[in-house]
């Protein structure tokens, strides 16, 4: 039993990967790559990590890849007359790259000596995974580490607010700043209307500029 | 199953993020084909967990997730920043850096 799930969420892994790899449309990608985490999702389960799971899903296949579809819709389809793939003179010796790399890890997976990893695996206990035992872990043992992630996700959710703002310079006209999001919309600076505001259109700015 | 299935679909994976990040030219394509790469570290992570009744690497793979939560709102605000400047969302022509 644990072998046909085992196939069947390792083979929608690599689909999804190949499939994100491949796929010329950036949303498609995206929609492959959640295929590709739900599958792995189901390989954590396979291995007794229920929390790793349970936050694959929520986490990575529910709120990063929410982010993602946003700015592949914000940005757009690319343009047609870019290709999506480097030139032959790049993706070929990076194709070689790849195998190279992928005959490289088997070597060294395959003619390890580690034994442990030629076994089903250790002994566990029946909590192993939960997230009692995870929360746990990361509250005793792992605490520092624990207190650094979350900090440095209050660094990048700052530092992602501040690439993504407007600025002055940055733009020929019609730069905001934050006192001017509060204050009445004006036209000539090029500001949008009020009914637009909160929209894509305010977002990215009005085409005509 | 044994553990070293799980690290060949891991290298796997890996290798088909690394291939990826390395042929692709949309930046968002790229930061896509990352989480590829550092999902299958996860794996690997997962599985040696695994292997060795030990959950320290069920932690790890906690961590390293907040680390990619992290790459992906500072990659994404650098894609909306590009776009927004009205560049090329393509890393070959965006070669201020090199001088």
């Amino acid at each position: 039993m644990a072998e046909v799930v085992f196939f069947i969420a390792a083979i929608g892994a690599i689909a999804g990967a190949a499939g994100t790899v491949a796929l010329s449309d950036p949303f498609h990608a995206v929609l492959s790559l959640v295929g590709h985490l739900l599958s792995l999702a189901a390989l954590f389960l396979l291995l007794r990590a229920e929390f790793i799971a349970a936050a694959q899903v929520v986490v990575y296949a529910g709120a990063v890849m929410v982010l993602y579809v946003f700015v592949s819709a914000y940005v757009g389809r690319p343009d047609s007359s870019i290709p999506s793939v480097a030139g032959p003179g790049l993706k070929w010796p990076s194709i070689v790259f790849a195998g190279a790399l992928l005959i490289e890890l088997c070597i060294a997976i395959l003619g390890t000596g580690l034994s442990a990893i030629d076994a089903e695996g250790a002994g566990f206990f029946s909590a192993f995974g939960s997230p009692a035992e995870i929360g746990k872990l990361l509250l005793t043992k792992y605490l520092l580490a624990f207190e650094i992630a979350s900090f440095l996700l209050l660094v990048a959710a700052v530092g992602a607010v501040i690439l993504a703002r407007r600025r002055e310079g940055l733009e020929p006209t019609g730069t905001i700043s934050v006192s001017d999001l509060f204050s009445t919309t004006q036209d000539e600076t090029g500001l949008v209307d009020e009914h637009d505001s909160g929209s894509m259109l305010e977002a990215g700015g009005s085409p005509k500029r | 199953m044994s553990v070293t299935w799980y690290l060949l679909v891991s290298a796997l994976v890996f290798c088909i993020g690394a291939g990826g990040i390395l042929v692709r030219r949309s930046p968002l394509v790229i930061l896509l084909c990352l989480e590829l790469m550092l999902n299958a570290a996860n794996l690997a992570l997962v599985a040696f967990a695994r292997a060795h009744g030990n959950q320290d690497g069920q932690v790890f793979a906690v961590i390293v997730m907040v680390v990619a939560a992290c790459e992906v709102a500072v990659g994404l605000g650098l894609i909306v920043a590009i776009y927004r400047r009205k560049l090329p969302v393509d890393v070959d022509e965006l070669r201020e850096l090199q001088g």
